[in-house]
C-alpha cells in the first residue's frame, strides 16, 4: 500500500514538471548545436548569454547597461500604450453607445486597421523627426486598434436590462456610462488592453530600430548585430520577451480577480 | 388613480408594409396599493404594455400617467423588475439594492442604511456582502425587488418576474411577494402568463387577446388571502379566465 501511495505521488510530481520537458530540451539542443558550430557570431553558447543577463548593471558597448536600455523601453511602451488606449476607449464607447457615431468612424477604423503600425515608420519620421513623439505614434497606433475593438464589443455585450434598470432608477446618460456600461464593458475592455500591450510592445522593438535612435533594447539588439555580439542579442531578445510575458500575466491577474464576475455569471 | 393607461396603442414600425400593431386602445386604472395582474397569451403585447407604462417604450397613441403626471420616459417614479433579474454582477448585494439611491445622490450611510431594510425585508440578511452570482435564482431577484423599493417608486411593474424559477421556489417567491406587499403597501403591475399565479396573487386580473394586445375582461378576485390554490373560487376564476384565453386564442 505505501508503494502505491509513493507511486501516485511520483506520478504528480512527474505532472507537475510536464511543462519543463521542453524547455529543457530545447536548451539542451541549443547548447549541442552551439558547440558543434563553434561560431559565436552565429550562434553563442548558452554560458556566453547567460554571462550578459548575469551582468545587467554593465555598460555593453557604451550604449547602457541591459536594465538601462529595458528602462527605456519600458517607458515608451507605458506612454504609447496609454496614448493608444486613452483616444481608444472613449472612442469605442461612443462607437458602442450611439448608432451615428458607429456609422461614422466604422469605415475609417477598417480602412487603416490592417496596415501594419511598422508601415507608418517612414511617415512617422516625416511628422514628427527622430525621436519620442515618433516612437510613441508608432507604439499607440499599435495598442489602439485591439483596444477599440474590445471596447466596442464589451459595449454591446452589456446586457439591455442592465441599462434599462439603471434607467427606471433614475439614472442620467452620465451615470449610464460611468456606472452601467463601463463596468459592464470592462472585463472586455481589459482583453483588449492586454492584446494592445502586446502589440504595443512588439512596436516598441521595431521602433528602436529606427534610425537615429540611440537607447532601448530594439536600439541594443541591432547594435550589438553591428559589432557581431550575437550573445548580446540573444540575452536581450530573452529580456524582451521576460518582460512582455511579465507584463500580460500581471494584467492576467488582475483579469481573475476583478472582473471573475464574467465567467460566473452565466 | 394611482396609475392610468389612457387608450394606449403601440405598433412598431418594420421596414416593408405597415408594421406590426402590438397592442390596440388599451385602457386601464389601478388604485392605490392594488395589485393587478396583466395576463394574456404569449405574444399578446403584455410585456410591450408594461414597457410602455414603465416610459422605456413610447406608445404610438394614447397616454400613461402616475398620480396624474404623463410619463414621457423612464422615471424612478416607476420601479421596474426584470425577469432575467438584470442584477449587476461587479457590484456586492448591498450596492446593488443602494445604485437607485446612489444615483440620486444619497450620502454613503444614509443609503446603505437603507438597503439595508430592504434586505431585511426581503429576508437576506447576512447576504450584504455577496456577489450576485453566489446566490440562487429566488435570492437574486429577492435582491432585484428590495432595489427596485429602495427608492420608494409609486408604482411596482413586474415582468414575469417568476418566469425563470422552479415551481416550488416559485410559489414561495408568491407567498413572500404578498408578505412585501402587505408591509410596504405598493401599488403592483405584474405580467404573468400563469394563469394559476395571476389567481393566487391578483385583486384584478386584466386578461389581454392574442395580438393586437386588447383588453379582452377584467376579472375580480374577492378571495381573501392568503389564498388556498385549491379553493372552490379559485378553481372557478381560473376555469374562467382560461377560457377567455382559449377564444382569444381561436380569433387569431
Amino acid at each position: 500500500m505505501p508503494g502505491i501511495a509513493r507511486n501516485r505521488r511520483n506520478h504528480g510530481v512527474a505532472r507537475r514538471l510536464r511543462w519543463a520537458v521542453l524547455p529543457v530540451l530545447f536548451l539542451v539542443a541549443w547548447e549541442l548545436a552551439a558547440v558543434l558550430i563553434n561560431n559565436p557570431f552565429v550562434l553563442p553558447t548558452l554560458e556566453s548569454v547567460a554571462a550578459v543577463l548575469a551582468t545587467p548593471f554593465a555598460s555593453i558597448l557604451g550604449t547602457g547597461s541591459l536594465l538601462q536600455n529595458a528602462a527605456v523601453s519600458l517607458e515608451r511602451v507605458l506612454i504609447g500604450f496609454f496614448v493608444g488606449a486613452a483616444l481608444a476607449i472613449p472612442l469605442g464607447i461612443a462607437m458602442g453607445r450611439w448608432r451615428l457615431v458607429e456609422e461614422l468612424v466604422d469605415p475609417m477604423v477598417q480602412l487603416f486597421r490592417p496596415v501594419p503600425p511598422l508601415a507608418w515608420v517612414p511617415l512617422a519620421l516625416a511628422w514628427f523627426r527622430i525621436g519620442l513623439t515618433s516612437m510613441v505614434f508608432i507604439i499607440a497606433l499599435g495598442a489602439f486598434f485591439p483596444v477599440l475593438l474590445n471596447t466596442l464589443d464589451g459595449v454591446r455585450s452589456v446586457k439591455r436590462t442592465w441599462v434599462e434598470a439603471a434607467m427606471t432608477l433614475g439614472a442620467t446618460e452620465r451615470q449610464l456610462l460611468a456606472r452601467v456600461i463601463l463596468p459592464g464593458a470592462l472585463p472586455t475592455i481589459w482583453t483588449g488592453m492586454r492584446v494592445g500591450f502586446g502589440i504595443a510592445w512588439m512596436c516598441v522593438v521595431a521602433a528602436e530600430m529606427m534610425p537615429g535612435t540611440n537607447s532601448g533594447l530594439g536600439y541594443l539588439i541591432l547594435y550589438s548585430y553591428n559589432f557581431s555580439q550575437v550573445q548580446v542579442i540573444v540575452a536581450g531578445m530573452i529580456v524582451i520577451g521576460i518582460i512582455g510575458l511579465g507584463i500580460d500575466l500581471a494584467l492576467r491577474q488582475v483579469e481573475l480577480r476583478r472582473f471573475s464576475w464574467r465567467e460566473l455569471e452565466r | 388613480m394611482k396609475l392610468e393607461v389612457d387608450h394606449v396603442s403601440k405598433r412598431f414600425a418594420v421596414d416593408q408594409g405597415e408594421g406590426t400593431e402590438a397592442l390596440r386602445d388599451v385602457s386601464l386604472s389601478v388604485a392605490e396599493g392594488e395589485f393587478v395582474c396583466l395576463l394574456g397569451p404569449s405574444g399578446c403585447g403584455k410585456t410591450t404594455l408594461l414597457r410602455i407604462i414603465a416610459g422605456l417604450e413610447t406608445p404610438s397613441e394614447g397616454e400613461v400617467r402616475v398620480d396624474g403626471v404623463p410619463v414621457t420616459g423612464p422615471t424612478p417614479r416607476l420601479g421596474m423588475i426584470f425577469q432575467d433579474y438584470s442584477l449587476y454582477p461587479w457590484r456586492r448585494v448591498i450596492d446593488n439594492i443602494a445604485f437607485g439611491l446612489e444615483l440620486a445622490g444619497v450620502g454613503k450611510e444614509e443609503r446603505l442604511a437603507r438597503a439595508r431594510e430592504y434586505l431585511e425585508l426581503v429576508g437576506l440578511d447576512g447576504f450584504a456582502d455577496s456577489f450576485p452570482y453566489e446566490l440562487s435564482g429566488g435570492m437574486r431577484q429577492r435582491v432585484a425587488v428590495a432595489r427596485a423599493l429602495a427608492t420608494d417608486p409609486a408604482v411596482v411593474l413586474m415582468d414575469e418576474p417568476f418566469g425563470a424559477l422552479d415551481a416550488q421556489t416559485r410559489n414561495a417567491m408568491q407567498r413572500e411577494l404578498l408578505e412585501i406587499w402587505t408591509k410596504t403597501k405598493k401599488t403592483v403591475l405584474f405580467v404573468t402568463h400563469s394563469v394559476d399565479e395571476a389567481v393566487f396573487l391578483a385583486d384584478r386580473i386584466v386578461v389581454l387577446t392574442a395580438r393586437p394586445g386588447q383588453i379582452r375582461e377584467v376579472v375580480e378576485v374577492r378571495e381573501p388571502r392568503p389564498r388556498d390554490r385549491t379553493c372552490e373560487e379559485c378553481a372557478a376564476i381560473r376555469r374562467h379566465v382560461l377560457g377567455l384565453i382559449d377564444e382569444g386564442r381561436q380569433v387569431r
